[in-house]
């Protein structure tokens, strides 16, 4: 079976599937209705490629970053540059895809989780070209931490509604969200962030996402000759890494998903959902997460906010368990290091999420020697992290002196 | 295998309908407000007229709950709760009471048991029936022949907006009794019901076709409530957060929010016998 196939009545292997409260399921049944007929409509494919090209930015550049290259030694290192679309991460990609099949759909309401708010901003600015009305849940505690994004948010005119429940962080922004579309089923749309939650979801957003690994492959053509030995994405929910990987699924090429090691896995404080985690259903969805031994969801960290999620795309899990991908942890120290690499070589700052991919990249590119070529997907822009990277080095400085 | 003895949520519903009566569901969080207070609670209820006792073991993630239960929940699980713990409270309240007992979770608290050892478990705790509402049919293969296996009733929940022919194919797997969802939301007090709950009984009960006993909860607090339910045509009702609602008001003391349990209790069962 070719991998490209999956999922199969809404699974992936055995990953998947739909766990979600009755009400849910006429909605859900609609939506896949409702994407499968506009993914074979001409007409819905053209005002996608339109807003992608004029609106968002697309096609993204692939970038031989031959300084880095150079400094860490051995294969060339190629960036596909998704920080450099419309709102600064590959979160547009998605969020026009769905925002189209919500208007087609005659959603009048759209709503949307958020973490660190990027996912949330991609929404709100999806809305606004597409005149819906919008509503965006996010954990108090984010809110608090990314006031500036919810600032952001509001300014292209969406609602903000803080979350107080349980961690008050991006799982409980999902569970109002969730919670939300129970009571307004009829006419509202839930704008997922990632390749999570219940059928059609992680199919559909990885389909939308998939024009990044398209691209990729035909500009490697182009620029190295050939296909790349290796491509490495970092892994939150897994949407920017999903749709990396998704082109080269049936091919031979190495494919690393990373994810957030936070303090270290014997920490305990991080985001490894696949690398320490174990199987369980969460979000409508059966797949790993980090959980204590009775099924209670635990807390997570990264120093990226778009990694710190306990869950992951069930397709994921799947491409782990047949060991088709192989799932990687870089430490937040790893990440900020790698962060300043890029920032000093290349003069790109990435998001500290991508800065996980890239430090990967750099303790991998001598093992694949001088003729190898790696893609990395620099899945979002740093700006949004300075602030963070900032004290993390002078608490690092302190600490060490 | 031999003939087996009839579940007792079965029996119990099966007595309360041959007097021409309808039956209380009451919830209670196991481990609210804390371990020990919540099996005063449980028998508060049943001695105020609760005839079948739902058991929620918390979840850190319950989707299909309003903030009453999500502040119970949340609280049990300060408290330390565990499906273990949650188990034995429902030995505790089987041993000084012959109510059916169900427990109502959600399906990751299941599944990281194992189905076969969680509902194994219940059933030695005196748990006669499982409610999962993030377990839908098309996932329930699993559930639904381990439960068979250990003579559990495994309870469905059917929504207004569910179409006539999942319906009939819920209503068939449902065992105890079909949960209808009464509402477009999650658990919690509400004041006023629209037409298309009373709608949604009347269409349930007609595709149900006696195969099963229809119950209707979310929402439900007050007798006025329970009346409108029973006259469309609810075999029984549950109540929930109204429960946990007085809990979180009372001031006086452990005795006099039993009283007060017993109470609400007590005047909504009258509503469910009178016709
Ligand atoms: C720049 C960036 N990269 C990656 C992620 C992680 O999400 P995913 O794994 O779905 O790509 C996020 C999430 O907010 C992000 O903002």
């Amino acid at each position: 079976m070719r991998l490209k196939h999956y999922p199969i009545d809404g699974r992936f292997g055995r990953f998947g599937g739909r766990y979600v409260p009755e009400t849910l399921i006429p909605a859900l049944e609609e939506l896949e209705k409702a994407y499968m007929d506009a993914r074979d409509d001409k007409d819905f494919k053209k005002d996608l490629e339109y807003y992608l090209k004029h609106y968002a930015g697309r096609p993204t550049q692939l970038y031989h970053a031959k300084n880095l290259s150079d400094a860490v030694g051995g294969a060339g290192i190629y960036l596909k540059r998704e920080d450099l679309l419309h709102g600064g991460a590959h979160k547009i990609n998605n969020t026009i895809g769905q925002a189209l099949l919500a208007r087609r759909m005659g959603k009048e309401r759209v709503i949307a989780e958020t973490g660190a708010g990027q996912h949330g901003v991609a929404t709100a600015m999806a809305c606004a070209a597409l005149g819906l009305r919008c509503e965006i849940y996010m954990g108090a505690k984010d809110a608090e931490r990314q006031r500036l994004n919810v600032f952001r948010m509001e300014l292209l005119g969406a609602k903000v509604n803080r979350v107080y429940s349980g961690s008050q962080t991006l799982k409980d922004a999902i569970n109002e969200a969730l919670r939300d579309w129970i009571t307004n089923v009829k006419n509202t749309y839930y704008l997922l962030g990632s390749v999570v939650g219940p059928h059609p979801y992680p199919m559909m957003v990885r389909d939308f996402q998939s024009v990044i690994g398209r691209e990729i492959r035909k500009q490697c053509m182009n620029v190295i000759g050939g296909m790349p030995d290796a491509i490495v994405a970092c892994v939150g929910g897994g949407s920017n890494a999903m749709g990396t990987f998704y082109e080269f699924l049936d091919s031979k090429v190495d494919l690393y998903g990373v994810e957030a090691g936070g303090h270290g896995l014997a920490s305990k404080e991080h985001s490894a959902t696949l690398c320490a985690g174990s199987e369980g259903v969460l979000h409508g969805m059966l797949t790993y997460l980090l959980q204590d031994e009775n099924g209670q969801i635990m807390d997570t960290h990264s120093i990226a906010a778009g990694l710190d999620y306990p869950g992951v795309g069930p397709e994921h899990a799947f491409l782990k368990s047949i060991e088709r991908v192989k799932y990687v942890s870089v430490t937040d120290d790893e990440a900020v290091d790698a962060f300043m690499n890029l920032a000093k070589y290349e003069g790109i700052i990435p998001a500290l999420e991508a800065a996980h991919a890239v430090a990967y990249t750099m303790r991998i590119a001598k093992d694949y020697g001088n003729d190898a070529s790696i893609v990395v997907t620099l899945s979002g822009r740093g700006d949004k992290d300075v602030e963070v990277v900032k004290r993390y080095l002078e608490e690092r400085s302190s600490s060490h002196g | 295998m031999g003939s087996r003895r009839e579940n007792p949520i079965d029996t119990r519903l099966r007595e309360i309908m041959a007097r021409g009566e309808h039956a209380l569901i009451g919830y209670m969080v196991a481990g609210y407000p804390d371990e020990r207070t919540c099996l005063d609670v449980a028998i508060a209820m049943i001695d105020g007229g609760v005839d079948i006792l739902e058991i929620g073991i918390p979840f850190s993630d319950p989707i299909a709950d309003g903030p009453t239960i999500q502040r119970a929940s949340y609280i049990a699980l300060s408290n330390g709760i565990t499906p273990l713990k949650a188990f034995n409270i429902a030995k505790s309240i089987k041993d000084a009471s012959d109510t059916p007992l169900v427990a109502m979770t959600y399906y990751n608290i299941v599944y990281r048991l194992g189905v076969e050892r969680f509902i194994a478990m219940a059933k030695e705790h005196g748990i006669d029936g499982l409610i999962v509402p993030d377990l839908t049919y098309e996932e329930a293969d699993d559930a639904i022949r381990v439960a068979h296996m250990h003579d559990m009733d495994l309870i469905f929940l059917v929504a207004p907006n569910t179409s006539d022919e999942r319906l009939n194919m819920i209503a068939g797997v449902s065992k105890g009794f079909l949960y209808l969802v009464s509402v477009y939301g999650t658990t919690g007090e509400r004041d006023r019901f629209y037409d298309y709950t009373t709608n949604a009984i009347r269409r349930v009960k007609g595709m149900i076709m006696g195969r099963v006993p229809l119950a209707v909860g979310f929402g439900i607090s007050r007798k006025e409530h329970a009346r409108v339910m029973i006259d469309a045509g609810a075999d029984a009702i549950v109540v929930g957060s109204a429960f946990i609602n007085l809990m979180e008001k009372s001031k006086d003391g452990k005795d006099s929010m039993l009283i007060d349990i017993r109470q609400l209790a007590c005047e909504l069962k009258q509503a469910t016998r009178s016709v």
